[in-house]
């Protein structure tokens, strides 16, 4: 066992991928010399050589482009999008042909990529470094879409994600590469390297893709959250007193609606979590299945807590960031429905 | 107001319009065997020329001539025209099949047969191919079975992408083919990944990224020329120019520069214009660029000057913007008329063993599409399961489908 940072854990996850698997190869901006802008990809060229970790030239849609091809051909690439805001270029090649490459030739040829790209905000990143687009993805059929919520589980979930056989969306919350945070900005930060979930295996060792996690065991209220998030929701559910379950997805495609149900079942009422815009946000999705499912056994509405339907502000950000106090209003409002 | 007229937007028009003249006058045509041939480790400044000019083997009176020519044999001439009038048999019945409703969409290669035939036979086994919509030659070249293919475009039971793709969106591994995507040119930078992915591996195989000329202006066509070159991979980067993209004339995608091959010299790779009717010129073209790719010399681009004679697809009308009889002017002719004469001149060919080879590729081409039609047509006979929809959308079907599927009574 290490402590390790988020970061730490994702390069761990592909050191040991790489050192298991000659065909997985890395690659994209900054990633190889450098070491990736977020330091992600640090070390494995050096390891590997350039040949499996090298930088490419400042184009989103070739990145994704070539590792279709490469993918095609036999390897495992592993990509890096330098901020999940730069990859709407490369949307096209990840949305209408990764993900459908497998189906469209009826398995003559597969497409087992990785994406990694940070998101989220809370880092003062203004609109062009802070978005969360997980519902661009999970909408797309083929596709499978992680967000990690801590080192332990970015590792295990980034090494399945490198062997798995289909495309997937590895969305790393930038807020928590280096340590846990709840939301009060004010607040000195703690680091992973004080947190159990700091704790990583430093060999092999994975977590199954769509597989939630409760984080928090409770009775009066579910809490549905992922990322950053689920630490902002333990934080509101500490400072309420109120007695929520707290669920972690971890992974968004598949999701996994029998951690779910059961445990709306149990305490009949819902609060969904997430730091993306409101509207057609993967919260509608979660809030829709929770209806299907447990509609007999609700007491109250399922409320929503998300950002702001704008585009992310850079001075205004803590106004925008969905922290305690906002998941806290909604809570109460749940309580007493 | 300063000292200059205001600005004016300037849209290219093509020299005609219906009613008009047919006008080739810009398609400067260099003589068969003018051009020359490079060693293949030239050094891609020294032959800037050739993105300019056109390579030509065959000239007016069917002779093989200059330094690109005296590469095939017999015996590889006439396979090569048999499959070019394979290719334009199979073409003239999926048509009329579309016509009878069997299917809802064709597009043929009417015109364009001598390119996509020609190359298959430069590469190797296992070398891949990233095609676009006009290059079924590729498969029919590479020995690929009609009937399959036709069951692709009926969408039958028997159809090997189980009625998921639009007819012609074929597949195949085996064959070098990699599945047709309808977005345009998300395929040419896949190409090159692939054989970046091969010199990785130090593997002896090569890729072929494919291109209309229209496509040209796709963000991911210059994506694919920066990686290529960036890399050096090895993968031919073949522009088929038809002169026209659906009804837009290729000048609207060319732009100002002088010749879509002329985009590969920006970025240091070697570009050669190639008559793309001429099956013996683009055979030559091809096995130098395959040269370079498989010498670890990095990439090529291609253009083939060629023309559409057909419609973009069945859903195409082109006698709305270019004239009737424009195809009959064009200067670099049939490419399986002319591969007929020289192999004539040969002394290996005559008018009657060709009307012999079209029955017999006739008949051929007849019993495939029966023996295809007895699988089904798109509105007609045997369709695959509905339960195939819900099948390959992952490795193993998620829950979230598997509860779709059994909604849908499968």
């Amino acid at each position: 066992m290490a402590r390790m940072t988020m970061i730490e854990a994702v390069r761990s996850a592909m050191d040991v991928s790489m050192a298991r698997n000659d065909d997985v190869v890395v690659f994209g901006e900054d990633v190889g010399y450098f070491g990736g802008v977020f330091r992600c990809t640090q070390g494995l060229q050096a390891k590997y050589g350039k040949t499996r970790c090298f930088d490419t030239p400042i184009n989103e849609s070739g990145i994704l482009g070539a590792a279709i091809g490469m993918a095609a051909y036999g390897l495992k690439p592993c990509v890096e999008i330098q901020f999940a805001d730069y990859m709407y270029p490369a949307y096209d090649q990840i949305t209408q042909e990764a993900a459908r490459i497998r189906y469209r030739s009826n398995g003559d040829f597969t497409c087992p990529i990785v994406v990694r790209m940070p998101t989220g905000g809370g880092i003062f990143g203004g609109q062009t470094h802070s978005q969360s687009p997980e519902a661009l993805f999970t909408h797309v059929c083929g596709l499978k879409v992680i967000v990690p919520s801590n080192p332990y589980d970015a590792k295990g979930l980034l090494i399945s994600a490198i062997e798995d056989p289909d495309p997937v969306i590895f969305l790393e919350p930038k807020r928590l590469y280096n340590g846990p945070f709840d939301g009060h900005h004010e607040k000195p930060v703690t680091p992973w390297s004080k947190h159990e979930q700091g704790e990583v295996p430093e060999g092999y060792y994975t977590i199954p893709i769509g597989k939630a996690d409760i984080r928090r065991q409770g009775s009066a209220v579910t809490v549905v959250a992922y990322g950053t998030m689920v630490h902002v929701a333990l934080a509101a559910t500490e400072e309420t007193g109120i007695d929520a379950e707290v669920i972690d997805l971890r992974s968004l495609a598949p999701i996994d609606l029998a951690t779910i149900v059961q445990s709306v079942q149990k305490t009949g009422r819902c609060v969904v979590v997430h730091e993306a815009t409101l509207t057609s946000g993967f919260g509608g999705e979660v809030a829709a299945l929770v209806q299907e499912h447990c509609f007999y056994h609700l007491e109250a509405p399922v409320v929503r807590v998300a950002g702001w339907d704008t585009p992310y502000p850079h001075a205004q950000e803590w106004d925008y960031f969905p922290g305690p106090a906002r998941v806290g209003r909604a809570l109460a409002e749940v309580m007493e429905g | 107001m300063g000292d200059f007229a205001p600005l004016s937007l300037h849209v290219p028009e093509p020299a005609v319009r219906p009613g008009g003249a047919p006008d080739f006058s810009n398609v400067k045509i260099p003589k068969a065997g003018s051009v020359p041939r490079p060693i293949v480790d030239v050094a891609p400044e020294e032959i800037r020329d050739l993105a300019y000019s056109i390579i030509r083997v065959l000239n007016r009176d069917g002779e093989a001539v200059g330094p690109w020519a005296g590469v095939l044999t017999d015996e590889e001439i006439l396979t090569g025209l048999r499959d070019m009038m394979r290719l334009r048999a199979f073409d003239a019945r999926m048509l009329m099949a579309q016509r009878q409703g069997k299917t809802s969409f064709y597009m043929q290669h009417l015109g364009e047969e001598a390119v996509s035939c020609a190359f298959r036979k430069a590469l190797d086994k296992g070398d891949m191919n990233f095609p676009t919509y006009r290059q079924a030659g590729l498969l029919i070249a590479d020995g690929y079975p009609m009937v399959e293919m036709m069951n692709q475009i009926f969408s039958n039971e028997a159809d090997p992408l189980r009625g998921r793709q639009l007819p012609i969106m074929y597949s195949s591994k085996e064959h070098g083919f990699f599945t047709i995507s309808g977005n345009l040119a998300t395929q040419y930078v896949q190409a090159v990944g692939w054989a970046m992915a091969s010199a990785i591996k130090s593997d002896g195989k090569i890729a072929a990224a494919w291109i209309g000329d229209g496509s040209t202006a796709e963000s991911d066509f210059h994506s694919a020329l920066v990686f290529a070159s960036t890399y050096k991979a090895p993968v031919i980067l073949n522009i088929v120019n038809n002169q026209w993209a659906i009804s837009t004339f290729q000048g609207i995608a060319r732009g100002g520069s002088g010749t879509f091959a002329a985009r590969g010299l920006g970025f240091g790779i070697p570009a050669l214009r190639v008559d793309g009717n001429d099956y013996l010129a683009v055979y030559a073209v091809a096995k130098w660029a395959a040269e370079r790719a498989r010498r670890n010399l990095g990439p090529t681009v291609i253009e083939y000057v060629t023309y559409r004679v057909g419609a973009h697809s069945t859903s195409d009308d082109p006698s709305a913007y270019r004239p009737k009889t424009e195809s009959e002017s064009w200067p670099l002719g049939d490419p399986v008329l002319r591969l007929k004469k020289h192999l004539i001149i040969r002394g290996v060919w005559s008018e009657e063993r060709h009307a012999q080879a079209e029955a017999e590729i006739l008949d051929e081409v007849i019993q495939a599409q029966k023996e295809a039609e007895g699988h089904g047509t798109l509105h007609a006979g045997g369709r695959p399961s509905v339960r195939d929809i819900f099948e390959g959308v992952y490795a193993e079907m998620p829950a979230h489908i598997r509860r779709q599927r059994q909604k849908a009574g499968y």
